[in-house]
């Protein structure tokens, strides 16, 4: 599935959220005030740390990337400025860009749709789980 | 005043109530929305990516048609106000992503992020004052206990959205006030409802909604007010039997106002 090698997966997801994962210093807040906390398997602090180790395979292939709400609590609270959720789109983006990897189908939206459901949800999912 | 408007794909739809109190609050208060032409959709959320492009256009065509007729940019939405703002501090400070998007427009004159961009709730503040409006009001909501609920996107990342203080904001309060209400103060006011994930994910925006609920619920607030239709969808559907309305705070002002029931004749 990767054609791409760990260092170049590693630089592109660099490259692609801007991130500078040496900033870090490991104090936990973002994981710590992140909403989506309960049902990650790794949380935004393990993203940072795990990118740094080039450590990207477990976090390719792990659904937490699908529930960061992208609520930037974890962006405005880094005391560091390390902004872990751009670094959790990237590692998503890094999975959804390549052919036949979308997370979501268009027919999932059609089974969750109810009459009062915000064309607001419709477009963010679509945005987020899909290429 | 007239004012560039971005209403976004969400309140020509499913939250048409949001943006007709506050076409109709608009006028009773005596400025004009004047609908950018042709709008395309936001997309909902801000893309993160430094290296796309494509999703962030039709936030800078938005931005480009208000700077051309030197007018402020205004949403209604939480989210389009997330992602014009967002896209437009790119369009100031990201040279490779000014360089491309003003490649792939060939606008008259490349846009660099001139236009300035407010939420509704910010040209009650900054445009119009909250002791003007509080002067308008005929309805007050004397005595009512209002929960403001900002939810992510009215305040993060505070230093790009520059609405509020992201941490103790006061601007919904102050709102509240303005209208007659007493603002009630609780912690989860600012924190996420859960956002898309009720697509892919009933049971997190349930959670998440549900603390926000509780908390509201805990404080005795009589109704909450939002600015945005994803949460007002989260909140109304979860699950946990808290007996809270939650309404938009353009119809709390449309009421106050005294325009609440006026037809779609201010619609433009």
């Amino acid at each position: 599935m990767n054609a791409l090698n760990n260092e170049d997966r590693k630089q592109q997801i660099l490259d692609i959220s801007g991130v500078n994962v040496k900033k870090c210093m490991h104090c936990g807040k973002c994981s710590a005030t992140c909403p989506a906390y309960d049902e990650m398997e790794y949380h935004p602090h393990e993203f940072v740390s795990m990118v740094e180790k080039g450590e990207i395979e477990p976090l390719l292939k792990s659904k937490s990337l699908y529930r960061c709400l992208t609520c930037f609590a974890c962006v405005e609270r880094c005391p560091r400025g390390v902004e872990p959720a751009k670094l959790i789109e990237a590692v998503r983006l890094s999975v959804i860009r390549e052919q036949g990897n979308d997370y979501m189908k268009p027919e999932k939206v059609t089974e969750v749709l109810d009459n009062s459901m915000p064309q607001q949800a419709i477009v963010s999912a679509f945005r987020k789980y899909r290429k | 005043m007239v004012y560039s408007y971005y209403p976004g794909c969400t309140l020509k739809t499913k939250a048409k109530e949001l943006d007709r109190y506050g076409r109709n609050s608009a006028k009773a208060l005596g400025f004009t929305l004047e609908e950018v032409p042709e709008w395309q959709c936001c997309g909902g959320v801000y893309p993160i990516a430094k290296d796309e492009i494509a999703t962030k256009l039709p936030s800078i065509r938005a931005l480009a048609s208000a700077k051309e007729k030197e007018q402020i940019l205004v949403t209604l939405c939480s989210a389009c106000h997330n992602v014009l703002k967002q896209v437009n501090h790119d369009m100031r400070t990201e040279e490779e992503i000014i360089r491309n998007a003003n490649n792939y427009l060939q606008l008259e004159k490349p846009y660099r992020g001139e236009t300035k961009v407010l939420h509704f709730l910010e040209v009650l503040r900054d445009e119009i004052g909250f002791d003007e409006l509080a002067k308008k009001v005929v309805n007050p909501f004397k005595g009512k206990k209002i929960g403001a609920y900002y939810g992510c996107l009215l305040l993060r990342p505070g230093k790009v959205l520059q609405m509020d203080d992201p941490e103790n904001p006061k601007i919904m309060e102050d709102f509240i006030r303005a209208i007659g209400g007493e603002p009630i103060i609780y912690s989860m006011r600012n924190e996420c409802c859960g956002a898309y994930t009720c697509i892919d994910d009933k049971k997190l925006a349930n959670d998440r909604s549900g603390e926000i609920l509780k908390d509201a619920a805990e404080h005795e607030v009589d109704c909450m007010i939002t600015a945005c239709p994803l949460c007002l969808y989260n909140l109304n559907h979860n699950t946990d039997a808290y007996e809270v309305p939650i309404y938009y705070f353009t119809e709390l002002l449309a009421e106050s106002l005294g325009v609440k029931e006026q037809g779609d004749e201010c619609i433009e």
